[in-house]
């Protein structure tokens, strides 16, 4: 159906399409609308909202009812972001599907409650404390925003993993027109056969734990814990659930890894853009070309694991990099990683302000003239 | 009645617990309860948070979840919400639900959704050493008030009934058959049940007080809390039809 539709309008429609049956939130803007529609939307087809007291309830609240065997979710923003990181880290050592949108304003502290930013990246990534897996995507339209939830939930699943919906405030409050495929549910690949020890993983190194309503008895911790689930600081055993841990999200590394590049064949310089930024970068290069510059794009729609290959593949022929976000180069710490020293530019804005086309082209002439951080 | 043991992961053992401590009272007492068999085994499910109460979930051989410091309610109320036929009971200590977890606490009550709380109450932070708890009786001395506790203490009981919960009521782990009674009400009462569980810990309360072992310590509680005129009331302290439960259409 050809519609208008807000991009946090398509992330509560994506989960409910992808079999979300439970959300719990707490008022934050800008992702409120979320919360909203989920409220309006969730009882009528038998499920549950609620509204808890903060976003540490909200995310505990979600984590239980993941344990219960249902899919479920919560929306945020930064403030909030940061609340959740414990849980967060809980999700991913226990082992918990659940989907975490975290609709990005400008901060620290209260920051811009109303204006964009990208100054979540680094918190999405190493957030709660210890070492830990991390998957974050990265929409940039509002068919995106639709699509990337509806795989976040699969993921999730999956993977028995939090996976985090990681976009700023333009994509969430950007209403644009979209022809949606509606998505199914995934199948519940997700119960285990055995409670006796709900944490010995299989092949692809995910834990199966049954549901809390499946009558088996077993033990959930945050505590390090071996196969069996129970309490233990055995270095052997600890040491071994966190290498499985990190490579079970390596393992799907390739598969996860999506990125989509845009001119790039013989771009002398490619522009890294991801959210709205990407926007504004894909117009740039058409721009650019148009006046002889040889430029193009490399949007990561998977920021968490970052899509090394494809962004290699993508830049092997270029001379150099020039990653435009609205913060002060989070991503750009990562893409040093993978290309020679030196070679990496940086338009970077943390005013609450999206960056604009003509900003980027400009940028790209002064780095083709030498310059190496344009603010 | 039937040997209790079969309730435990005795795989698990020896526990973590501390020679005198109360809480292996409270814990038989729910297990005493749990083997009348008024609830389907396979319906309970024990969700902790962070401390030595919070710990012993861990060693019922039921469905068990061990939470983060202070949000057990958090994951009870989403548990509770996403299978409202499961019986919830969740075990937490003084610190963990009236400190770090107070907001949890309240609002729980307010929401009102079918829970039981058991809360223990020993008035210390046990598993890191015995520091200060928002119940430390004014004047007592622990790890971080040296010179003797200056600020008031929390009452639990009246706390949580005055945010909404249908049933509270208090036990003491020195009259453990009365504490079987109370608890049992809450886990019967639909709404949210509250029970504060007066409990002791002599390796760092008692011994910072020079109030003996756990046996000196039990006796003391026990002063406290019988006779006609008791200092600290016991048994149901409220009750009330449930508000209209937020639970699955």
């Amino acid at each position: 159906m050809n519609e208008l539709l807000q991009g946090n309008a398509a992330c509560a429609r994506a989960a409910l399409d992808a079999g979300c049956t439970f959300f719990a939130g707490y008022p934050i803007t800008p992702s409120s609308e979320i919360a909203e529609q989920m409220a309006a939307a969730l009882p009528k087809r038998g499920g549950v909202f609620v509204q808890m007291e903060d976003e540490i309830a909200s995310l505990g609240a979600v984590l239980g009812a993941s344990l219960a065997g249902r899919r479920a979710m919560t929306a945020t923003s930064g403030p909030g972001f940061s609340l959740m990181q414990e849980h967060l880290g809980y999700g991913m050592y226990a082992e918990i599907p659940c989907v975490v949108v975290d609709v990005m304003r400008g901060g620290p502290s209260t920051g811009l409650p109303t204006r964009p930013s990208q100054g979540d990246v680094m918190q999405a990534r190493w957030g709660t404390h210890g070492d830990h897996p991390a998957i974050a995507l990265a929409p940039a339209s509002v068919a995106e925003v639709y699509e990337l939830t509806a795989r976040a939930f699969e993921l999730s699943d999956r993977l028995r993993t939090p996976v985090v919906l990681l976009y700023d405030e333009v994509i969430g409050h950007l209403r644009e027109r979209v022809d949606l495929a509606p998505v199914s549910p995934p199948p519940a690949a997700r119960a285990g056969p055995d409670g006796r020890s709900p944490y010995a993983a299989g092949e692809d190194d995910v834990a199966r734990l049954p549901d809390l309503g499946s009558g088996q008895r077993f033990h959930v911790t945050g505590l390090g814990h071996g196969e069996r689930g129970y309490p233990t600081d055995d270095p052997a055993v600890v040491g071994d659930l966190a290498l499985r841990l990190a490579r079970k999200v390596e393992r799907a590394r390739a598969e996860i890894a999506w990125a989509e590049t845009y001119r790039t064949e013989d771009a002398d310089l490619v522009v890294v853009a991801y959210g709205i930024v990407a926007r504004a970068a894909r117009r740039a290069v058409d721009d650019g070309r148009a006046r002889g510059m040889r430029l193009g794009l490399f949007r990561p729609r998977t920021i968490w694991p970052f899509p090394a290959e494809a962004f290699r593949a993508a830049t092997a022929g270029a001379r150099g990099v020039l990653v435009a976000e609205m913060n002060l180069g989070q991503l750009a710490v990562e893409i040093e990683r993978y290309v020679p020293r030196g070679s990496v530019a940086t338009l970077l804005r943390a005013d609450g302000r999206p960056i604009a086309p003509e900003e980027i082209v400009a940028a790209a002439v002064r780095v083709t003239d030498g310059e190496r951080v344009v603010a | 009645m039937s040997d209790l043991r079969q309730y435990l992961r005795q795989d698990l053992m020896p526990h973590i617990l501390c020679p005198g401590c109360g809480h292996g009272i409270a814990l038989r007492s729910l297990l005493r309860v749990i083997d009348r068999g008024t609830i389907p085994l396979d319906r309970i499910v024990l969700v902790g948070g962070i401390g030595c109460s919070s710990r012993m979930v861990g060693y019922v051989d039921l469905r068990t979840v061990h939470t983060t410091h202070g949000r057990a309610l958090t994951f009870a109320t989403g548990i509770k919400l996403a299978r409202p036929e499961l019986e919830v009971i969740v075990v937490t200590g003084d610190g963990d639900g009236l400190g770090i977890g107070g907001n949890h606490l309240i609002h729980a009550a307010r929401r009102d959704v079918d829970l039981t709380c058991l809360l223990l109450n020993n008035a210390t932070y046990g598993m890191t050493g015995g520091q200060a708890a928002p119940t430390a009786a004014p004047g007592s001395r622990s790890t971080t008030t040296p010179g003797g506790a200056r600020e008031p203490s929390f009452d639990a009981c009246r706390l949580v009934e005055a945010a909404g919960a249908s049933y509270v009521a208090r036990g003491a782990t020195s009259l453990p058959l009365a504490l079987d009674d109370v608890i049992a009400g809450a886990i019967a009462h639909s709404g949210f049940s509250f029970v504060e569980i007066l409990s002791d810990c002599p390796e760092f309360y008692g011994r910072y007080n020079a109030l003996g072992r756990g046996p000196d310590m039990l006796q003391a509680q026990r002063s406290r809390v019988i006779g006609p005129r008791p200092e600290i009331q016991l048994g149901v302290l409220h009750q009330r039809p449930p508000a209209l439960e937020v639970q699955a259409t």
